[in-house]
């Protein structure tokens, strides 16, 4: 089968994002962008379910900006077999994505789409629950755990008070959890390698997909800013704090 | 506005995170109470005690067991056309079965909710908590996801809700529940509780981050938390982390042991009324953000504060 893996070029995860002073968002301007941690963890899977012999191709796919591009190559360097970008420069909300993608899995039909569970950005986590209902097929959420067990999908779940397991019908849509794996680093060859191997660009037209966004943005600001705290000398002071706040006898 | 309020629940009881959804829900008009389940109705009773409910509507099913996204999402749908919202706490749960809802009905979701600012406005963290976005929804229906620690909980008694039961949309055969491991923990529950002692990398193992850090939140009645580090080096389970990809609270106070202050962990736990923060580096970030700091080495500092405590 083939899987489909959904990736997003995002602010890196080490940089602490600072807000425009106009409140109109987030200077992204000169900032370093990687690929989202959580879709790493996805193309990882998905190269480990190709190396089980349970997939036999992998298609990485970004809706973005033209140096989304990158981020498709670092999925490609670490062993997806094909891209395609669906270029544009406005920003897409995950149902947007997600109607983009339906488009794309009726063409591709492939067997699993593994994505992320939430963008670092947004942090909305949506678009593969969104996905999974647009095209009616069973969704395995926060995977520490995939199995590929004949024409079904065993996945195990990070849940609030533990962990839950699932089986689903294939085709499915399945999100990473931090957990599920450790991504590989792409090998210099494999990135040399990676520059050969086919991306096709696309826009949100040739799906016929309106992406216009349902939400509008009015301001973005700072969270409120917590004053600065105080230094204790010893346990003696901390202790004697924690009884001011009627939390200790 | 007509709102419905998608009850967690464990078919007896209402769970807390549900009683901030339904507080955001009454800022927005009046409240009905969806409760899906399999014997629910102990949760149905108790849901309709909660103050200013007006209408529980229980749908008892067998596909309702385990809260399928797959099965959940339909029945939620049939009834979302008699309502001008639909709200679900910022659970697992929540956030599995919430957008699956909002794609069939063609909506755009708004995640995490911190504030109701009007009818179609509402704020909501983005980057890892690190900026509040203000958005608008042009939606002519609103599907939210609402975070459990920005809004007061709803009362338990007092309420007279009338409970009344809605046809099953039945089990749509794409999915099934095989288990679940679910951890034993007799403390408080970490995202309702009021004191939480949580720990680091520095902790060193799980022996050692069993003998410092619980005793300590033992001692204050306090649930345990933990970093990312600590819990991928396998010192507790997951359920215990805190952070932007583990559970978000806002204690009372918030006691950070040998956690440096990583943005992933600090999306977790700043709005915690009060943060104290014990670790030898002086430099940590955590220390940004802490209200009483203590400096030195925790392997002695945490046992004498559990001791005179």
């Amino acid at each position: 089968m083939k899987i489909l893996v959904p990736v997003k070029r995002v602010i890196d995860y080490n940089v602490k994002p600072r807000v425009k002073a106009d409140g109109t968002g987030v200077d992204l301007s000169n900032v370093k962008m990687s690929m989202n941690p959580f879709d790493e963890i996805a193309v990882e899977e998905a190269i480990r379910l190709k190396e089980k012999g349970a997939a036999e191709e992998i298609i990485a796919i970004s809706v973005g900006p033209a140096k989304a591009q990158e981020t498709l190559r670092t999925a490609l360097a670490m062993g997806a077999d094909r891209a395609i970008l669906v270029e544009t420069d406005a920003e897409v909300e995950p149902l947007a994505v997600a109607k983009i993608l339906k488009a794309v899995v009726a063409e591709e039909n492939p067997g699993l789409v593994i994505l992320g569970k939430q963008a670092i950005d947004d942090d909305s986590n949506q678009t593969g629950q969104m996905l999974a209902a647009l095209l009616g097929r069973p969704q395995g959420t926060f995977a520490s755990k995939v199995e590929i067990e004949g024409d079904s999908v065993s996945v195990t779940r990070e849940v609030d008070g533990g962990l839950e397991t699932v089986k689903l019908t294939l085709p499915a849509i399945v999100t990473t959890d931090l957990r599920l794996n450790e991504p590989r680093y792409a090998s210099l060859p494999n990135i040399m390698k990676a520059k050969k191997k086919p991306l096709d660009t696309k826009s949100a037209a040739d799906y016929g997909v309106d992406i216009a966004p349902r939400l509008k943005t009015l301001t973005v600001k700072e969270p409120p800013v917590r004053s600065a705290g105080i230094k204790v000398p010893d346990v003696d002071t901390l202790v004697n704090k924690l009884k001011d706040m009627g939390v200790a006898n | 506005m007509k709102t419905l309020v998608w009850v967690e629940h464990d078919n007896a009881s209402v769970k807390d995170a549900t009683l901030a959804a339904v507080t955001a829900a009454a800022k927005l008009g009046d409240v009905d109470l969806l409760v899906a389940g399999q014997g629910a109705q102990g949760a149905a009773d108790a849901a309709a005690q909660i103050v200013g409910v007006g209408k529980v509507l229980l749908a008892d099913d067998a596909a309702y067991g385990h809260a399928l996204a797959e099965n959940v999402a339909p029945l939620i749908v049939g009834l979302a056309e008699g309502y001008d919202a639909v709200l679900f706490p910022a659970t697992t749960t929540g956030k599995n079965v919430a957008p699956r809802v909002a794609a069939l009905l063609d909506v755009a979701q708004i995640s995490d909710i911190l504030s109701v600012e009007g009818p179609k406005t509402f704020t909501r963290p983005i980057y890892a908590g690190n900026a509040i976005a203000t958005v608008e929804s042009s939606d002519a229906k609103l599907v939210i996801t609402v975070r459990g620690t920005a809004f007061e909980k709803a009362a338990t008694s007092g309420g007279s809700g009338s409970v009344e039961a809605v046809s099953a949309t039945g089990d749509a055969g794409l999915s099934s529940f095989v288990g679940a491991e679910l951890a034993k923990n007799e403390r408080p529950e970490l995202t309702s509780a009021k004191i939480i002692v949580s720990g680091g990398r520095a902790l060193k193992d799980a022996d050692t981050f069993q003998k410092t850090i619980f005793p300590l939140a033992d001692k204050l009645h306090a649930a345990v938390g933990a970093s990312r580090a600590a819990v991928d080096a396998g010192f507790v389970p997951n359920d215990y982390q805190v952070g932007q990809t583990g559970k978000i609270v806002a204690p009372e106070i918030y006691i950070a042991v040998g956690i440096s202050g990583a943005i992933q962990h600090l999306a977790g736990m700043k709005d915690s009324k009060t943060i104290i923060a014990i670790n030898k580096d002086e430099d940590a970030p955590i220390f940004q953000v802490a209200d009483i700091g203590l400096v030195g080495d925790l392997f002695t500092l945490v046992p004498e504060l559990t001791s005179k405590l």
